[in-house]
């Protein structure tokens, strides 16, 4: 049917608009940072045009290997735990009234109304040594000592959480929504039992729902940096805040800008082997 | 009659404060095809729900070979279902449709194929098995569902308006072999329509059905022929229903009292003179003549052909309308004409018997 799709002078010039932002807001700024990573840092933030692979044999020493290493691991737990909660609360969610999923998208979307990194303060006064959660712990009687939460690997594991779940919510919700629920009850009628006809039926039409959702909190779990800044303390060295500190501190953008390539691209190839590997054609929205 | 294989008693089903169904009983015997026939929104898909499992009554019960399955799920009863929309699993292609059931019985993969094989060449689909639903015609995607549903042999196949959604010629090749594919199986066959031509085509016994009640149950002889209530005679034989009164009861025939005038009917053991009736007259059964000195008083209104018939529509001196129709163009009748209206008097069948107390 797409061959046959005649081609209409007009349809470019309503599509112009989009190619213009496109170019200036997405490919032009990702040429310039590849231009960038083969680039030489001079002194201070000047940045010498000469063409130079020092940038990306940079990356080859452990301390930076090491935070590509973390970043994928914070990203992979993060990930499968949102996968975990997210996918059964997307699903009840769509299963309640038209009233009840106004109301639950309301609470859904109330946090998104204050900026993120002020929600990621919050989380500092919950999980710090004094703080509400050891607390309420402490009353109840199930520790003596406080917790040491904050400032581990487990705080930022909380806080990519909390940032991302509702993408995963959501996107798991949209496809459930979409669910034509008489093929369930046509497995039902050829013998399946309630969790058999989740799997073989439910799971398998919103996985593309769930998949959406992954990569939705695949990709900013490996660059959020300022979660692993405040929940992590200095711990915690993600990508993100290597780049960041190589564009602020380090004043090196070329290194900065190879990190960032690679990180691209290791995502990227992620998300490919994800791919093949689940057997998905269509990611909603997606590719 | 041969043994029971189904039993409902006294159905009720209400959603919120709509009454679905009224209280209905039934026994369907094995080998059974039988068609619930009834306009739409008057709980048929509803009843079946309810033999499938797939909805559970608020009163009555439903027996399966004289077990009580009533509140059963739906997996654990040996009926399997045709669905209104196919509900073919789209990301499975044929051969996986088809061979759900056996695969969730565990049955080898090697048998499952080759009974899944044996199946489609009995729809007549062999060559499919890697098709994707997405890549089916309607009439084709039908036959997969069909197939889905007998590959497990079921006791009792339900299946909801199976060619609704097909065009009438289909329609009529697929009626012939579901005929066909029952008759082989001996599978005992509850099928839903709301299209009289297939109920009378296809069944064994009729169940019309109204706003949640059976208005009758009976072969297609009966229903068509002696239907009890004028509902049933206009839903299922499109008859012309009359409203009189019983003058004279004869051992054969009946005087009947209407429009001022006196018209013949068959006689019914339950009518008595005296009794309020309405006779129910097919429009192929009635007459129409310019020059008669018989019959009801009417003006010709409207005259149409359609699909080899012709149809007139009359009005009688109370303004009644009432349709006739007959084969050929032959009638020299003209619109606005006075004309008669007559019919022989064992086809005119009383229904709807009222005594006055
Ligand atoms: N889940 C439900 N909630 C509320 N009302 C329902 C539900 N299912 C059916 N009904 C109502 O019950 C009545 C009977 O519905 P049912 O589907 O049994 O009709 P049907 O005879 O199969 O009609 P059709 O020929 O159009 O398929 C309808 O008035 C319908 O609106
Ligand atoms: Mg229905």
């Amino acid at each position: 049917m797409e061959k046959k799709r005649k081609k209409k002078p007009g349809l470019f010039l309503t599509v112009l608009p989009l190619y213009v932002f496109t170019i200036c807001f997405v490919v032009g700024p990702l040429l310039y940072m590849i231009a960038l990573s083969f680039a030489t840092n001079g002194n201070g933030s000047d940045t010498i045009w000469r063409f130079t692979l020092d940038n990306y044999k940079k990356i080859g020493e452990p301390v930076y290997l090491e935070s590509f290493v973390q970043s994928f691991q914070l990203a992979i737990t993060s990930t499968v735990l949102i996968m975990l909660m997210g996918y059964p609360f997307g699903y009840f969610m769509a299963k309640l009234s038209e009233k009840g999923k106004k109301r639950m998208m309301l609470l859904i979307m109330i946090p998104f109304w204050t900026s993120s990194l002020i929600r990621m303060y919050g989380w500092i006064i919950i999980l710090q040594a004094k703080g509400v959660l050891n607390g309420i712990l402490m009353k109840l009687g199930l520790i003596q000592e406080p917790l040491k939460i904050l400032y581990s690997y487990p705080a930022v594991v909380v806080g990519m959480v909390y940032a991302l779940l509702p993408f995963m919510i959501l996107s798991v919700y949209s496809s459930v929504e979409k669910m034509d629920w008489s093929l369930v009850e046509a497995a039902r009628d050829l013998g399946a039992g309630r969790a058999r006809a989740f799997f073989d039926v439910t799971l398998k039409l919103t996985l593309p729902g769930l998949l959406t959702g992954v990569i939705l909190t695949f990709i900013p779990s490996m660059g959020l940096f300022f979660i692993a800044d405040i929940l992590g303390g200095n711990k915690i060295v993600l990508v993100g805040n290597v780049i960041q500190d190589q564009v602020t501190r380090g004043s090196n953008w070329p290194f900065a800008a190879a990190l960032a390539v690679v990180l691209m691209i290791l995502t990227s190839l992620m998300i490919w082997l994800y791919r093949k590997i689940t057997h998905v054609k269509d990611l909603e929205g997606f590719f | 009659m041969s043994e029971t294989l189904l039993e409902l008693r006294n159905i009720k089903k209400s959603f919120g404060t709509t009454d679905v169904l009224n209280g209905i009983g039934l026994s369907i015997s094995r080998g059974e095809f039988i068609t619930f026939l009834g306009a739409s929104g008057c709980g048929k898909t509803t009843t079946l729900r309810i033999i499938a499992g797939l909805e559970k009554p608020d009163e009555g019960q439903v027996l399966l070979e004289g077990r009580d399955v009533t509140y059963l799920e739906p997996h654990q009863r040996d009926v399997n279902t045709v669905f209104q929309n196919y509900a073919l699993f789209p990301h499975m292609n044929v051969e996986a449709n088809v061979g759900y059931g056996l695969k969730i019985r565990k049955v080898p993969k090697e048998e499952i194929k080759k009974r899944v094989s044996d199946m489609l060449k009995l729809v007549q689909l062999d060559g499919y098995e890697k098709r994707m639903p997405s890549e089916l015609s309607g009439g084709q995607k039908q036959r997969v569902a069909i197939a889905r549903a007998l590959i497990n042999s079921p006791k009792l196949l339900l299946l909801d308006e199976p060619l609704g959604a097909l065009d009438l010629k289909l329609r009529r090749a697929m009626q012939t072999e579901l005929k066909r594919l029952q008759k082989k199986l001996g599978i005992t066959f509850l099928y839903i329509t709301h299209d009289q031509e297939e109920a009378i085509n296809m069944s064994d016994r009729i169940v019309v059905m109204r706003e949640g009640k059976f208005e009758q149950i009976g072969t297609p002889d009966e229903i068509y022929n002696c239907p009890k209530t004028s509902y049933v005679a206009d839903f299922v034989g499109n008859a012309n229903i009359i409203e009189g009164i019983v003058r004279q009861a004869g051992e054969e025939e009946i005087l009947v009292e209407t429009e001022g005038q006196i018209v013949k009917a068959v006689s019914d053991p339950g009518v008595q003179a005296g009794d309020k009736i309405s006779l129910a007259v097919r429009r192929e059964n009635m007459k129409v003549c310019g020059d008669c000195e018989e019959g009801l008083e009417a003006v010709l209104k409207d005259k149409s052909f359609q699909a080899g018939q012709l149809h007139m529509t009359l009005n009688l001196n109370s303004g009644k309308e009432i349709t006739v129709s007959r084969y050929g163009m032959d009638a020299p009748l003209s619109q606005g004409q006075k004309v008669r209206i007559s019919w022989e008097p064992q086809h005119a069948v009383p229904v709807d018997i009222r005594r006055e107390a």
